[in-house]
């Protein structure tokens, strides 16, 4: 071991350039990823405590070794030049300080200038504030290195007049309380002009839907050499997944949206149910949310079936078609003779839900169901859970009760019991061999959770970088999971209660599990922290609104950018370089307290105190590297040899050349 | 729930090696088994008692199942022989040569519980002749848990064995009586190779070594080399140069500075056993203040003093916040598992032990700053000079000196510090159980691992060690072998070895240093002691340090107080007399007015902190620990590994390490081959070792999927690939107490709602 040590240091002394050793100041992955000026903006950025995430990130996880090698190496770096363009926020190190870098499409509405941001760890700070229809960005160059610090308009969740007395008279303060975990904030003086403006035009363009204009997604411009939009094929999706097989049938009866408006044009349902039946059971399920499927075991045919609550009520309905159906979805899995109903809910809120015509499964009524119920709060409780979360992590850390502090906020508690109730499912379907069908109330919150990460824990193919963008596409976008609604996008009605973190939640799941089993994902962090500040941004159009239906009618395929073409532009960034391949493992994360962690490089990640200074990763980019750097100098060896011609010292000038510029493999396969 | 072991996991269920048996099903047997088994005794190990057959209880369920065996104690251990064809040991790659998973070293013993129909209570000793309990439950200063029902044997039998193993586990006996002496009377161990070694500091070159080393300028006192000066010094040690014969016998050696470490900037690190200051009697603070100027003479006349029993919690507090934590991880059973779960937080904090970890840390980081920014003369003290003074100068090393994160410079840094600092391991082990220690015991020793484990975790590249040798190293403590941890200081091992020699021509008994790994674990294991992530000094980096090595320092350290600026060295030699007797009387008369006002304030060492984080990370440089609230972890490893429930199968950190040891691996074999290349240009075999070279990692990686969160420290081959699934009533309870009136409410309520 000790020899292989030696060797890494070996090549890097062979050429200052090509690898420097680990503790060298260059190596810094801050340096990395972006092209051109590099020094001086370099430092700019990660100085500021509050500056563009996205930066820091890279240097928490991806540094991968192609980037670096992009920083060196002329050609490779005017390559870089577009991707790096086009990476949103970090088009800031490429303009000159006194420029608000814009990304296409995107126009400066308003600048003031003398601006204050009263910064919550570093004091207070004057600069240039200016206001775009995308972000707001802040820059002070009265420090030794320029202050930035920049927010999406999308993350903004209210504005807020606050009093500043303590900065002079006439100032005016605004708070502007964001939807992830930061509240930053301004104060001005009143009696300038341009000040009273931008609030002004701050006010209009962060809730664009509030005052009559589109989402910024419908005005950026950027072309990727990747079409995100093609990521995932329901068709082909199906057919990974063998079907449609004798059993189930993939079924275009809601190709108009004309059965339920909130699913997607194509379901998977069991080949002998006929047509009058099938609309019986539409009928009987909560906003025609009938039972589909979402996955099936590749051996044992065992299922994972999604709905809505059945339309019980109080006088117990029944609806023979809605019980032959699921002993239809019992009999396609020849494994089993039981189904497994999960309701995500808790059992005396589903019994409230009787009284208000919801309900669920009677084990009386359907022979051979087993109704167990998952406790989950609903999505009022998560609000109001993070909402604890935000103050008790921003913007000062509770040292001394920390534990109990966060405790108090039971956010942890909650991640606990949807990854239980998630591996209780997979459990049913891997062990038992037994079929679920999965549901609360509508089957669009509690239900995409579960079933998005029973699959994320049987199925490995979603553990890919590709895949991940295929289940969220799947389960969570086609399925009608409100994103508009839940996240509130370009909308003013901060209090509207159909607000909920559901999606953020269920991404803290993936990274508990990511942490448990970190070399089981070929995504990162920087992966799933992109995701969420996307959720928000309105940058694309992913996210954006309620439905398959509302997504067709606003054109968003055409008249938007899809997120996937830009992480799939540049994947390198999100791939952990740990990743082995788990093949049919099937992930049982710890569905214990004691092995659960709060996420702090997202929730506090605005603290400058808890950001990691040198991500580990970094060693193993460099070992890829080597080894990279070993096969080509081996290969090269091997033609020269060949050749007979070469000798070896003409063959070692050649390798260290910085010529490098193909990427290694970052993973391999078991 | 979860014992249904027939139903579990599919393909991936393999047969079990241990078959288990009910106790219905033994009952109707004809015969309980009559055969005794012995372990494999080790050299000068005798067995007192036994009995059989004696159920032990499997860990992982709640079941009354087990595996029937013969339960022994010898003069080293408690152990159990099962009955079962033993697991082929060869596939455990983690196996301590001393004990097996099977065996408790009897100073390993941490609490004996006896079970009563359905009481457990705890057994203390001085036992009510011809009781005792259907069930033995031992918990084990590892962590571990045992679980022995007695009610198959014979009542004499069971009546022995249970009366043995507490009287040699918990009643008080003598030191020769600790299974050691035995051991090293029959073993003649092998004297360490001095090539590459850990250094002891028991003899005058190590002491000499280290001191050129860190360029620091004291005097090496010899005197003390049979203990004539005090019992209570070390063998060897340095103190300031200012310091006369005559202030080293003045008070039997407290108060004396004993030098820790030299900053390169010349300023140093110093401890001391504290004096009782008195109003009365003025000759210890006369000799005080002399000590100090001697200390401040050292560098640049200045000096800082720091009383840690002003700040840091005492040993008392420290045994008191330990016993507490632990308890949350000696669990009996998966139900007991999943009720202390939901308590998990909340039991955490009110222990108090996280935040003992950092307070040790923070004081550790305030003493570099000292060192590091204002280059002051650091003097710590406390009454013993070698509980809390141990973990903090230790910890201040270990942050500014990269040497000591290395494998052989950690373990000579806890030589120095702890083995020659006089830590009283004994007394705080208290493994003698004698009344009048009781109140002496606390896990300092461990409360500092702790706190190397939080820096290790944090800047995991920067420490050639693993968390595992970490780990092992906190067990190791309690393996009554090693002549490491057995006594209280210098002159107590010198004068206990020299006495119980069987001979005295063959000069004192040869005990093992626990350094002296091979004597627990073979090559293959303690390759596990290495940290595969560890950043090695590149070549490169150390001939850049050398050759600008001042400026380089510079680089490294922090903007530095005011008179440290090398272009006012000659007005220093100028104006020394003038200038030493201001900053030295000032500093000294603030000392003896408040002790601790002269330290850095909170907000300094904040900003301290933030400096450094805002540089680039060298790890080869200082270290600072992150001391917020999330930063301060439970240390998993050490004690989650054997409670069933939580493991993570295919999951943990070793995930991680198999990947970068594959990489490593393949690293190697390609250099090896370019090796090859450069002897045989010409030839071309280079297929042949191609395909070599990519199978055997291959195998390592996918090897992972099946390790868990708890290796090296338990093989999941037995254990069923199910889930582990928490109690799901005890969760309603919970929900519907914490959620209140929101969680009733409909999912789409149409009644907007305030959010504040």
């Amino acid at each position: 071991r000790k020899m292989e040590k030696q060797s890494v240091g070996g090549v890097g002394s062979g050429d200052g350039s090509a690898l420097p050793g680990v503790p060298n100041r260059n190596n810094k992955p801050r340096a990395l990823a972006i092209s051109i000026p590099r020094q001086a903006s370099g430092d700019a950025e990660t100085d500021s405590p509050t500056g563009s995430h996205v930066e820091w990130c890279k240097q928490l996880i991806a540094a991968t070794i192609s980037s670096q090698m992009l920083s060196v190496t002329p050609d490779a770096a005017s390559r870089d030049c577009k991707v790096g363009h086009t990476a949103l926020r970090e088009g800031t190190k490429q303009v000159q300080m006194d420029e608000v870098p814009l990304v296409p499409g995107e126009t400066v509405k308003a600048v003031a200038k003398d601006v204050m941001y009263i910064c919550p760890f570093t004091g207070l700070v004057t600069g240039t504030l200016t206001c775009t229809d995308y972000k707001l960005y802040f820059i002070s160059l009265e420090r030794d290195s320029p202050f930035i610090l920049d927010v999406n308009l999308g993350a903004i969740s209210r504005l807020e007049t606050i009093s500043v007395q303590s900065h002079g008279e006439n100032t005016q303060g605004l708070e502007m309380v964001c939807k992830d975990m930061r509240s930053p904030r301004f104060a001005y003086k009143t009696e300038g002009a341009s000040q009273t403006e931008i609030v002004e035009v701050l006010t209009k363009h962060a809730f664009p839907l509030s005052n009559d204009l589109p989402l910024f997604a419908f005005q950026y411009k950027e072309e990727f050499p990747v079409d995100g939009w093609k990521v995932y094929d329901p068709m082909a999706e199906y057919k990974r997944l063998g079907l449609p097989n004798e059993s189930w049938t993939i079924s275009k009866m809601n190709g108009m949206y004309e059965v339920c408006d909130t699913y997607p044009a194509l379901l998977v349902i069991p080949t002998s149910i006929k047509e009058d039946e099938l609309k019986r059971v539409v009928a009987f399920r909560a906003r025609h949310r009938i039972p589909v499927l979402s996955w099936i075991h590749p051996e044992s045919q065992a299922t994972i079936v999604r709905s809505s609550q059945p339309l019980v009520g109080p006088s117990d309905r029944r609806c023979k078609e809605d019980e032959r159906y699921l002993q239809t979805i019992m009999d396609a899995n020849a494994q089993s003779h039981k189904l497994a109903v999960f309701d995500a809910r808790q059992s005396s809120v589903a019994d409230t839900n009787k009284a208000k015509d919801g309900g669920y499964e009677s084990e009386s009524f359907y022979p051979n169901v087993e109704l167990n119920f998952l406790e989950i709060p609903n999505i009022h409780v998560m609000r109001e859970s993070l909402r604890k979360l935000k103050e008790v992590v921003y913007p000062t850390i509770n040292e001394a009760h920390w534990h109990s502090v966060v405790d108090l906020t039971h956010w942890l508690e909650y991640i606990r019991v949807l990854l239980a109730g998630a591996v209780r499912i997979a459990d049913k379907l891997e062990s038992g061999k037994t079929s679920v069908v999965v549901h609360c109330s509508d089957g669009w919150d509690r239900t995409a959770q579960l079933t998005s990460l029973a699959m994320l824990m049987l199925d490995g193919h979603y553990r890919t970088l590709r895949g991940f963008q295929v289940l969220l596409e799947k389960e969570w976008i086609s399925f009608g999971h409100k994103f508009a609604a839940r996240v509130g996008h370009g909308d003013n009605n901060h209090a509207n209660s159909e607000r909920s973190p559901l999606f953020v939640q269920f991404i803290d799941c993936v990274w508990q599990m990511t942490r448990q089993f970190p070399a089981a994902f070929e995504f990162n962090e920087l992966f799933l922290i992109t995701i969420l500040d996307h959720l928000y941004s309105c940058l694309f159009g992913t996210f954006l609104y309620n439905s398959e239906q509302e997504r067709n009618a606003m054109e968003v395929q055409t008249k938007t950018v899809s997120l996937w073409s830009y992480i799939n532009s540049q994947p390198d960034d999100f791939t952990n370089p740990f990743y082995v391949d788990y093949e049919h493992h099937v992930l049982y994360p710890l569905a214990s307290i004691r092995h659960l962690e709060l996420w702090t490089s997202y929730y506090v990640r605005w603290n400058p105190r808890m950001r990691p200074q040198m991500p580990v990763h970094q060693n193993l980019k460099e070992l890829l590297f080597l080894r990279a750097e070993l096969e080509r100098k081996v290969e090269e060896l091997q033609r020269e040899a060949a050749s007979s011609r070469g000798s070896l010292s003409s063959s070692s000038e050649h390798t260290s050349s910085p010529s490098y510029s193909g990427g290694t493999p970052l993973h391999t396969t078991v | 729930m979860l014992s249904s072991l027939g139903s579990g996991g599919g393909k991936t269920a393999k047969p079990s090696f241990v078959s288990y048996v009910t106790p219905e099903e033994i009952k109707s047997e004809k015969e309980p088994y009559k055969k005794e088994n012995q372990p494999d005794l080790l050299p000068g190990e005798v067995v007192f008692c036994s009995a059989c057959p004696v159920l032990k209880y499997s860990q992982d369920d709640m079941s009354q199942r087990g595996v029937f065996g013969t339960l022994l104690c010898t003069n080293f251990r408690v152990s159990f022989v099962s009955d079962e064809v033993q697991v082929e040991e060869t596939c455990k790659l983690f196996k301590n040569k001393l004990y097996g998973e099977n065996d408790i070293p009897l100073a390993c013993v941490d609490n004996i519980y006896g079970g009563y129909e359905d009481k457990k209570k705890l057994i203390t000793g001085g036992l009510l002749k011809n009781k005792y309990p259907s069930k033995i439950i031992v918990h084990c200063k590892d962590l571990r848990v045992f679980q022995f029902s007695l009610t198959y044997s014979k009542e004499e039998d069971a009546k022995k064995i249970f009366q043995g193993i507490v009287h040699h586990c918990l009643e008080p006996k003598s030191l020769r009586c600790v299974y050691a002496f035995s051991y090293c009377e029959n073993t003649t161990s092998p004297e360490m190779q001095r090539k590459e070694r850990t250094m002891l500091f028991d003899c005058l070159e190590d002491w000499t070594q280290d001191m050129k080393r860190t360029k620091g300028n004291c005097r090496l006192v010899t005197e003390n080399s049979s203990f004539e000066l005090s019992q209570k010094l070390p063998q060897f040690f340095i103190v300031p140069l200012n310091v006369t014969d005559e202030d080293l016998v003045k008070f039997q050696g407290n108060g004396l500075p004993m030098w820790c470490w030299s900053h390169h900037s010349g300023c140093a690190l110093f401890k001391t056993a504290s004096l009782p200051l008195s109003q009365e009697d003025n000759v210890p603070q006369t000799y005080m203040e002399k000590m100090l100027t001697a200390v401040a003479h050292n560098h640049l006349y200045s000096v800082k003093t720091e009383d840690l029993s002003d700040t840091l919690p005492t040993i008392q507090d420290i045994q008191l916040s330990y016993n507490k934590f632990k308890q949350f991880f000696l669990i009996d059973n998966t139900t007991e598992f999943w009720m202390s779960d939901m308590k998990w937080f909340s039991s955490l904090e009110n222990c108090g032990w996280l935040d003992m970890i950092r307070q040790c840390l923070l004081k550790a980081v305030e003493v570099v700053e000292c060192l590091e920014k204002e280059n002051t003369n650091v003097l710590i003290m406390e009454e013993s000079g070698s509980d809390l003074c141990c973990v903090i100068s230790s910890l201040v090393q270990l942050m500014l000196d990269p040497h000591y994160r290395t494998l052989l410079g950690f373990q000579s840094l806890v030589q120095k510090e702890w083995v020659a600092g006089g830590h009283a391991f004994l007394d705080r082990s208290n493994q003698l159980h004698l009344k009048e220690k009781v109140e002496s015991q606390s896990p300092v020793f461990l409360l500092f691992l702790e706190c190397v484990w939080q820096l290790h975790q944090q800047h995991g590249p920067a420490f050639q060690f693993s968390e595992t040798y970490l780990t092992v190293l906190s067990d190791s403590v309690h393996v009554p072998v090693f002549a490491t941890f057995l006594f209280n200081n210098d002159s107590h091992r010198a004068n206990v070895l020299r006495a119980e020699s069987p001979s005295s021509q063959r000069g004192p008994l040869n005990c093992p240093s626990v350094w002296d790994w091979s004597v627990q674990f073979d090559c293959r294991a303690q390759d596990l002691f290495t940290n595969p992530l560890y950043a090695q000094k590149t070549k490169q980096d150390r001939s850049q340090r050398k050759s600008h090595r001042p400026k380089h320092q510079r680089q490294l350290s922090l903007p530095s107080s005011a008179f440290k600026t090398p272009t006012k060295k000659g007005f220093f030699k100028d104006e020394a007399d003038s200038l030493k007797k201001i900053l030295g009387v000032k500093r000294i008369s603030r000392w003896m007015l408040s002790p601790s006002s002269d330290f850095p304030p909170m907000s300094s060492i904040k900003e301290f902190y933030e400096t450094w984080q805002a540089k680039p990370l060298d790890y080869h440089g200082m270290l600072l620990p992150c001391l917020d609230g999330p930063s301060i972890r439970v240390w998993m490893q050490r004690y989650l590994r054997w409670i069933h429930d939580v493991q993570i199968l295919g999951g943990g950190p070793v995930a991680v390490l198999s990947k970068v040891s594959e990489l490593l691996a393949e690293v190697q074999e390609l250099r090896s081959e370019l090796d090859r290349h450069a002897r045989t240009v010409t030839s071309n075999h280079r297929g042949a070792i191609r395909t070599r070279a990519k199978t055997a990692p291959e195998n390592l990686a996918r090897s992972s999927v099946r390790l868990s969160s708890s290796f090296p420290f338990v093989t999941s081959r037995n254990w069923s690939f199910k889930p582990a699934i928490p109690t799901s009533m005890l969760q309603s309870l919970m929900m519907s107490e914490v959620a209140g009136d929101l969680a009733s409410r409909e999912d789409d309520g149409s009644e907007p709602e305030t959010v504040v």
